[in-house]
């Protein structure tokens, strides 16, 4: 089965394959993942905070995106931010977006919610003890969110975020459907420029899994050591 | 804003030729569905099978149940997409490959594969986690009471495992749905690939996919209405 393999078309697109592809699509998952923990906490404390509107709204957010595919989700943005870049800047017209700042505000919003789901856990896992503690002690409740909870919450939560964060690196190759060059977008334009499909499929397939199980093998080594400490 | 809404599009005739905008959608969702459906019986099937492999005392057993799982969890779905739909083939013997590539039908078949075999390696690690879950009493019980290592997970450690892993098995049936929308990759024309093809035709963008957003929201809805049921008709009486 391996006697027409032709390992030089690997070895001829490498440059291409990770100095364009990957780079994308390592930016894309570092820009997505800080973005998203930032706005998933946001959303987490609105919907704890117990505000008749504010609670709801996060929780039909959260829901929504986590009902919905992906795919549909990145066409839905990929058509809906240059209208609303409109409606931002007061434009008249639809604004260009390119398609990277189009995919990362998909991303950073749909990962989002996931991420609010892990963040609001990491709160809740938090004692009550420590929050009426900190209220004791005269601090806000921004104080007793920055300087008590959230540290504390972010600590208890982290392997779930990298975890997390290695399905968003495995998700961004969704980008695919945009023609976007991410490392899968690269690999299958070579593919199909040199009809080289068997080849090049299976090298992503290899270079993803080295990379995700190095990932997550990393992440429960986190783990017990983070076991060990609380 | 200078988008014309146009909430009638679904009513106009789709340039198939048969039918509206809103069959074709719909033509879609059942595509969606039984993707779905079908793929869920391979990874319930072939999870389940994975995961007791993995809390079986042998040591082999256990190897290939954790190997299998790191496989199919460390490879994006759309790459194992890829593979199943132009890699397999081409590897099969040529008689065997050029009549797969010809089936009717081919783009849902793979899907159902590939889905089948992704979600396995999930409902393993969910089957595992609810097993892993029970009181070691139960398994030592049932050997006690002269069951064989199989009697022993049919009659006592499986139907108790199900039902704890019932509601995340919920949310892996979900992302199962969810996840068909990968396979228009392969060109399967299932809910999403349908939305976007209306969109090309029609440009009424946002209708379409609204009408799409629904068609999802609704199905979620009806799924964990039924969770919610079968949850009820399981559950041990006089249990929590």
């Amino acid at each position: 089965m391996f006697s027409n393999f032709d390992f030089s078309v690997i070895a001829a697109s490498l440059p291409y394959l990770f100095g364009q592809g990957m780079v994308f699509t390592l930016t894309l998952t570092a820009l997505a993942a800080t973005g998203g923990i930032v706005f998933g906490t946001g959303l987490a404390m609105m919907r704890l905070s117990g505000i008749p509107g504010v609670t709801q709204a996060a929780k039909l957010y959260v829901e929504l995106m986590r009902s919905l595919p992906l795919v549909l989700v990145i066409f839905w943005f990929y058509f809906l931010v240059p209208y609303i870049g409109a409606w931002v800047t007061g434009s008249a017209t639809p604004i260009q977006v390119g398609a990277f700042a189009s995919a990362l505000v998909t991303f950073t919003l749909f990962e989002a919610a996931y991420f609010a789901e892990i963040m609001r856990a990491g709160i809740q896992s938090i004692a009550k003890g420590q929050s009426a503690a900190a209220s004791a002690l005269g601090m806000s409740y921004w104080q007793t969110m920055r300087l008590v909870v959230l540290p504390q919450a972010l600590r208890n939560m982290l392997p779930l975020l990298l975890t997390q964060t290695i399905v968003l690196f495995q998700d961004t190759s969704l980008v695919y459907v945009l023609s976007l060059t991410d490392f899968m977008g690269a690999a299958s334009k070579v593919a199909q420029r040199d009809g080289r499909l068997v080849e090049m499929y299976l090298f992503a397939a290899l270079v993803y899994f080295a990379v995700c199980f190095t990932a997550s093998w990393l992440v429960r080594r986190l783990q017990t050591r983070v076991a060990i400490i609380r | 804003m200078n988008y014309t809404w146009n909430w009638g599009i679904f009513l106009e005739p789709s340039p198939e030729g048969v039918g509206t905008y809103a069959d074709m959608l719909l033509s879609g969702l059942s595509w969606t569905i039984a993707t779905a459906l079908c793929s869920w019986v391979i990874a319930f099937g072939l999870g389940s099978v994975i995961g007791v492999l993995r809390t079986l005392p042998s040591k082999t057993a256990n190897a290939v149940g954790t190997a299998y799982v790191e496989l199919f969890r460390n490879v994006p779905l759309l790459v194992q997409m890829f593979l199943w739909y132009f890699v397999l083939p081409e590897v099969l013997p040529t008689e065997i490959g050029t009549a797969v590539k010809q089936l009717p039908d081919a783009p849902f078949y793979t899907a159902v594969l590939c889905l089948g075999f992704f979600t396995a390696s999930r409902v393993a690690e969910q089957v595992r986690a609810g097993i892993q879950s029970l009181p070691r009493g139960q398994r030592l019980a049932g050997t006690a009471l002269g069951f064989t290592v199989a009697q022993t997970y049919r009659y006592v450690l499986l139907p108790n495992a199900y039902r704890i892993i019932l509601p995340p098995l919920t949310s892996e049936f979900l992302n199962n749905l969810k996840n068909t929308s990968v396979a228009l990759t392969i060109g399967l024309l299932e809910l999403t690939a349908r939305a976007r093809s209306m969109q090309e035709f029609s440009f009424q963008v946002f209708e379409a996919f609204t009408a799409a957003t629904i068609l999802y929201v609704l199905i979620n809805l009806v799924v964990i209405a039924g969770a919610t049921l079968l949850e009820r008709a399981v559950a041990v009486p006089g249990g929590r």
